[in-house]
C-alpha cells in the first residue's frame, strides 16, 4: 500500500507549528499505525531529516503513552483500540491520514505529536488514593465486596490515562478520566471513607488545570480506547453533588 | 556460616563480595533481621535523601514507602509519569500463598514451587522471604482499592500458573499489573502531593556517581530539553526493569533498556546471572521484517487453552479441519501431571522442538495453536470473555482473526531476563550504597522465573524489604556531607557530553534501529532458546564486531538539546552491544542447561535440560574490568539446605 501523511510538525513547546506532508510506500497490512510511522522516520532519519517525534511505550494499549488524532478521531477510526493496536489493514491504498497531536490548552505540546500531560499527575495528586500507608492492613479477604461492585470498579479502573476523552471533546473536559477514579473508589469500601473529600479536591484540581465542562454529548465515551462508560461523568456529578450538600 | 566472604582486591581498595545472607533457621532468617537491623530515628530520616531510579512496581512502591516513613526521596523516570512504566503490561496475576483456596498452599510450597521452577540457582534465604511477604503484598493492594476478582461471595478469586499445583495467582482480568501498577502510583501521587516525594518526570539516568566508593549520586539528561544534570543523594536505588531489547524484539515496552543498570556496572556494580533470559511461550508469532515488538498472550490462557501441533509433519490443513485424533497435544503427552501448565521454559523448548521437527503451523511454520475451543464449548463464551476478554480482543487486533472461532497461534519470544545487578540479602549491589529493586537485579528467580512472581517480586522489594534494609545501611554508616559541586559530579557530567558530541559527531549512514536489528539477530540466533559452545564463541565475535561498526558509522539527526528519541535510542543501543557480549560470554561458561538457560551439548535423552550441579551451583557476578577487556568473574556459591537438588520433573 500507499499511504499519504499530514502530519503536525512542530519543533517546541514555544514553536509554531504546521502540517508536513509524507508518502510511504510498501506498506504492509499487517503493519501497525505505529510501525509505519518506524518505517517513515527511519527513512527520513537516512535522509538527514528529523524523524516524527510521538509517545508510545508498550505497543498494547495498556500504558496510555500513545495518542494521536487520525483525520479527526482520537486513536483512529476504530472504537476501544489505542493508537498503537491500529493496524493498516483499516486503511486502503492510496488514503490520506491526517495525523495531530492532542489538542487541549491543558495539554501543551512539546514537540511534533507528543503532549504535555501532568495535568493529569496534579489531578491524582489531588486526590486519587487511599490514604493508608504501607503496611498494618487488615487481611484481604476480612471485608467481602459483592462481585457486582468489585468489577464495576474494576470497569472505572481500566482508564490508562491517555487523554482521548479531553482531545476529542468539544470542551476540553477531563470529566471522563476524573469521574473514572472517582467511581472505582466510590463502588470500593476501601474507598468510601474519603469520598466527599476526593471528589472535591479532583474537581478543584480539574478546574484549576483549565479543563472544561461536560455538555453530555459523549464523544469521549465513544472515542475512550477502553470504553470507559458515560455513566462515570455521572457518578461523579452525583458524588460531588453529594459532596458539597454534605 | 552460609554465607560465603570473599575478599577482592578492586580497583585501590577491598571490597567484601557477601550475600549477607542472615544466620539462623531458614523461616526465622528475616524476622531476626528485621530485628538486628538497625533504626534510623523517625526524626532523623528526612535527614536523609534517596534517589529512585524507575518508578514501575519495585521504584515506585520503594519511593511512596520511603517517603511514608519520613525519607526525602527524589523520584526518576523517562517516562511522563510513574502510570507508564512496563509493570503496566503485565497481564495475568500475583502470586501469594495465601491459601484461600485451601487447596495445600503455603509458604513454604510457595518458597519450594519458586526454587525448583528457578531450577536451583536462587538463593534459598532471598526466596523465603518472598514467599513470607507475599501474603502482606496482597493485603496491602486490596487496602489501596486495587479491584482484584472475586468469587459471588465477595471474597477473592484465585487461577493457576506454570509451575504450580495450587490456585495461588490473584488478578485483576488481563490486567494486574495494570491495576497493581495504579496501586502503587496513587501511593507514589499521594506522597508527590505532600512533598517527600520530588517526581522528575522525562529525566534518564545516564551514570552513577561514586564519592569515597559510595554511590552518592546520579547524573540525568532532561529529555525533554537535553539539560545535563547532577543528583546528590545519601543513598541511591535502581529499579530500572529488565534487558529483554537487548533482542530488539521481546515483548518488552519500546523504551525499557539496560543503560541504568550497565552505567552501574561499568562503575563497579556487578552483573550476574546475565545469560538467565526467560523466552515466554504464548506470544503472538512473528509475521515480518517489519515489526517493531511482539505481544505477549498471558500465561493464564494455559488454565483453559490447550496447546497442539497437527501430528502430521507440515500439515499445511486449517485447523478446523484438522480431525481431534490427528491431533498432538504434545505438553499434556509428555507431562500428564502438569500438562498445559509446565513452567515458561519448558513450554517454550516443547514449542520450539516441534517446530523445529516440522509440526510448526501459519505461514511460516513457526508457531503452534492454544485451542479454546473445549473451554468454550463446556462454559460458553461468555465464560471465557469475562476471564479472558481483553486478551482475546488484542489478539484479533493484532491478527485480525478471531479467537473464539478458531485457535490462536503462539510462539515463544523474548520476555523476562532473571539475571541483573548483583545484590545481597538486603537488595544492596557490590557498590555500598547501590540498592537494586525488582527486574533489574537477579536475586529471586534463579534460572527461570514463575508465572505471577515478577509482580510479587517487584512489589516485596519495594514496599517490604527496601523500607528496612536501606535504613540500616544509612544507620550503620557515616556519609560525609557532599553536595552536586564535588568534583565527581563535574568529571561525570563532562564525561557524558563528551560521549555524547562522540556519537553526533560519526555522522554515519546507518539508523540506530538498523544496528538494533541487528544485534536482535545475533542475540536470537546464538544466545536464544537454544544455545552451543560454537554459536557462543560466534557470538563474541560478531557482537564487538557490530558495536565497532555502531560506532563508525550510526547516524544521529537533531540536537542535544531538544526532545530526541533517535538520541535515546543510541546510547540505549550503545550499551545493550556491551550486554549483549557479556550475556553470550556468561552462557559460555555455564557449561550446563538450567532453567531458560539450554545449552545443546548438556540435556538428557528426554531433551530436558542437564543441570551440572557439582560444577555451576553458584550465581555468576561479573565485574566490569574497562571498555573491551575481558569481565572477571566472581562465584556465589549456592548453598542448598533445606531443598533437596533434583532433576526437576513436570511429568
Amino acid at each position: 500500500m500507499q499511504i499519504n501523511l499530514k502530519v503536525w510538525r512542530q519543533e517546541n513547546r514555544q514553536a509554531i507549528g504546521g502540517y508536513k506532508n509524507y508518502s510511504v510506500s510498501d506498506v504492509s497490512e499487517h503493519m501497525s499505525f505505529f510501525e509505519m510511522l518506524d518505517k517513515l522516520n527511519n527513512e527520513l532519519v537516512r535522509k538527514g531529516e528529523d524523524p516524527i517525534a510521538f509517545d508510545h511505550d508498550c505497543r498494547e494499549g495498556i500504558c496510555g503513552s500513545c495518542g494521536v488524532t487520525i483525520n479527526g478521531r482520537a486513536h483512529g477510526p476504530l472504537r476501544g483500540v489505542t493508537s498503537c493496536q491500529l493496524h493498516m489493514r483499516s486503511f486502503k491504498d492510496g488514503d490520506t491520514l491526517v495525523v495531530e497531536p492532542w489538542r487541549a490548552a491543558s495539554f501543551p505540546v512539546i514537540k511534533d505529536l507528543v503532549v504535555d500531560r501532568k495535568s493529569f499527575d496534579r489531578i491524582m495528586e489531588s486526590g486519587g488514593y487511599v490514604s493508608i500507608n504501607t503496611g498494618g492492613t487488615p487481611d484481604a479477604n476480612a471485608i467481602p465486596i459483592p462481585k457486582i461492585d468489585a468489577d464495576a470498579a474494576f470497569d472505572s479502573a481500566t482508564c490508562i490515562g491517555c487523554g482521548a476523552c479531553v482531545a476529542i471533546c468539544k470542551n476540553s473536559a477531563a470529566m471522563l478520566f476524573v469521574g473514572a477514579k472517582v467511581t472505582q473508589f466510590t463502588k470500593l469500601p476501601q474507598g468510601k471513607v474519603e469520598r466527599r473529600e476526593r471528589v472535591k479536591n479532583m474537581v478543584a484540581q480539574m478546574d484549576a488545570e483549565g479543563f472544561g465542562s461536560c455538555t453530555n454529548t459523549g464523544a469521549c465515551e465513544a472515542e475512550c480506547p477502553k470504553e470507559i462508560s458515560l455513566t462515570n461523568i455521572a457518578t461523579l456529578n452525583k458524588e460531588y453533588l453529594k459532596a458539597s450538600l454534605c | 556460616m552460609d554465607c560465603p566472604v570473599v575478599w577482592l582486591y578492586c580497583g585501590g581498595y577491598i571490597m567484601a563480595f557477601n550475600s549477607n545472607i542472615p544466620e539462623g533457621p531458614l523461616k526465622d532468617k528475616w524476622t531476626d533481621h528485621l530485628f538486628n537491623m538497625k533504626l534510623v530515628n523517625p526524626s532523623n530520616k528526612r535527614k536523609y535523601k534517596i534517589i529512585v531510579v524507575g518508578t514501575g512496581l519495585a521504584g515506585g512502591s520503594a519511593a511512596a514507602t520511603l517517603a511514608e516513613l519520613g525519607y526525602n526521596v527524589e523520584a526518576f523516570s523517562y517516562h511522563e509519569s510513574p502510570r507508564r512504566a512496563h509493570s503496566i503490561a503485565a497481564q495475568g496475576g500475583i502470586n501469594a500463598a495465601k491459601n484461600y483456596p485451601n487447596d495445600g498452599d503455603s509458604i513454604y510450597r510457595l518458597f519450594y514451587d519458586t526454587i525448583k521452577g528457578g531450577d536451583y540457582r536462587a538463593r534459598e534465604a532471598n526466596v523465603h522471604r518472598l514467599a513470607e511477604i507475599s501474603n502482606n503484598i496482597i493485603d496491602q493492594c486490596v487496602a489501596q482499592g486495587v479491584p482484584f476478582a472475586r468469587e459471588y461471595g465477595g471474597l477473592l478469586d484465585n487461577r493457576s500458573f506454570g509451575g504450580a499445583q495450587v490456585s495461588r495467582t490473584f488478578y485483576a482480568r488481563g490486567q494486574t499489573g495494570q491495576q497493581l501498577l495504579l496501586g502503587a502510583y496513587s501511593a507514589l501521587t499521594r506522597q508527590m502531593k505532600t512533598g517527600n516525594v520530588k517526581f522528575h518526570p522525562r529525566h534518564e539516568m545516564l551514570d552513577l556517581v561514586m564519592v569515597d566508593d559510595k554511590a552518592r549520586g546520579i547524573i540525568t539528561r532532561n529529555l525533554e530539553t537535553g539539560e545535563i544534570k547532577s543528583h546528590a543523594a545519601d543513598a541511591v536505588i535502581l529499579a530500572t526493569g529488565g534487558y529483554g531489547n537487548v533482542f530488539y524484539l521481546s515483548t518488552n515496552a519500546m523504551a525499557s533498556n539496560a543503560t541504568a543498570a550497565w552505567r552501574a556496572h561499568r562503575k563497579g556494580a556487578y552483573f550476574a546471572n546475565p545469560c538467565f533470559t526467560q523466552i515466554h511461550p504464548t506470544c503472538i508469532p512473528v509475521s515480518s521484517e517489519h515489526q517493531s515488538k511482539l505481544t505477549l498472550m498471558s500465561e493464564s490462557l494455559r488454565n483453559d487453552g490447550r496447546v497442539w501441533v497437527p501430528k502430521e509433519k507440515g500439515d499445511k490443513r486449517k485447523a478446523s479441519e484438522i480431525p481431534e485424533n490427528e491431533r498432538d497435544y504434545y505438553l499434556e503427552r509428555m507431562y500428564p501431571s502438569f500438562g498445559n501448565l509446565v513452567p515458561r521454559d519448558v513450554a517454550s523448548r516443547r514449542a520450539k522442538n516441534m517446530c523445529d521437527a516440522g509440526h510448526g503451523v501459519g505461514e511460516t511454520g513457526l508457531a503452534v495453536y492454544l485451542d479454546f475451543s473445549d473451554v468454550i464449548s463446556r462454559n460458553g463464551q461468555e465464560w471465557v470473555a469475562e476471564k479472558y476478554g481483553n486478551l482475546f480482543d488484542m489478539y484479533k487486533q493484532i491478527t485480525g482473526e478471531n479467537p473464539y472461532e478458531g485457535p490462536m497461534m503462539i510462539y515463544p519470544a523474548v520476555h523476562y531476563t532473571m539475571g541483573g545487578l548483583w545484590v545481597d540479602y538486603n537488595l544492596m549491589s557490590s557498590i555500598e550504597g547501590l540498592h537494586v529493586l525488582g527486574e533489574a537485579n537477579f536475586s529471586d528467580h534463579g534460572a527461570n522465573r514463575l508465572g505471577a512472581s515478577a509482580l510479587m517480586q517487584g512489589l516485596a522489594d519495594g514496599y517490604f524489604v527496601i523500607p528496612y534494609t536501606i535504613g540500616n545501611y544509612l544507620a550503620s554508616n557515616k556519609l560525609v556531607d557532599i553536595d552536586t559541586n564535588h568534583p565527581a559530579f563535574k568529571d561525570a557530567e563532562d564525561k557524558l557530553k563528551e560521549s555524547n558530541d562522540k556519537l553526533f559527531a560519526i555522522k554515519g549512514s546507518r539508523t540506530v534501529d538498523d544496528f538494533h536489528k541487528e544485534l536482535g539477530k545475533i542475540m536470537w540466533e546464538y544466545v536464544g532458546m537454544a544455545r552451543n559452545k560454537e554459536g557462543l564463541e560466534k557470538a563474541l565475535v560478531e557482537i564487538p564486531k557490530l558495536r565497532k561498526e555502531f560506532w563508525k558509522d550510526v547516524k544521529i539527526p537533531g540536537s542535544e538539546t531538544e526532545l530526541n528519541p533517535e538520541l535515546e535510542k543510541a546510547g540505549r543501543l550503545a550499551d545493550f552491544l556491551e550486554l549483549g557480549e557479556l550475556m553470550a560470554r556468561d552462557a559460555l561458561n555455564r557449561e550446563e542447561s538450567c532453567g531458560g538457560h539450554f545449552r545443546q551439548e548438556f540435556q538428557t535423552e528426554e531433551n530436558e535440560a542437564k543441570r551440572n550441579d557439582a560444577d555451576f551451583t553458584f550465581a555468576a557476578a561479573w565485574e566490569y574490568k574497562g571498555e573491551n577487556q575481558t569481565p572477571e568473574l566472581h562465584k556465589e556459591d549456592l548453598n542448598f539446605e533445606h531443598v533437596k537438588l533434583t532433576t526437576r520433573s513436570y511429568k
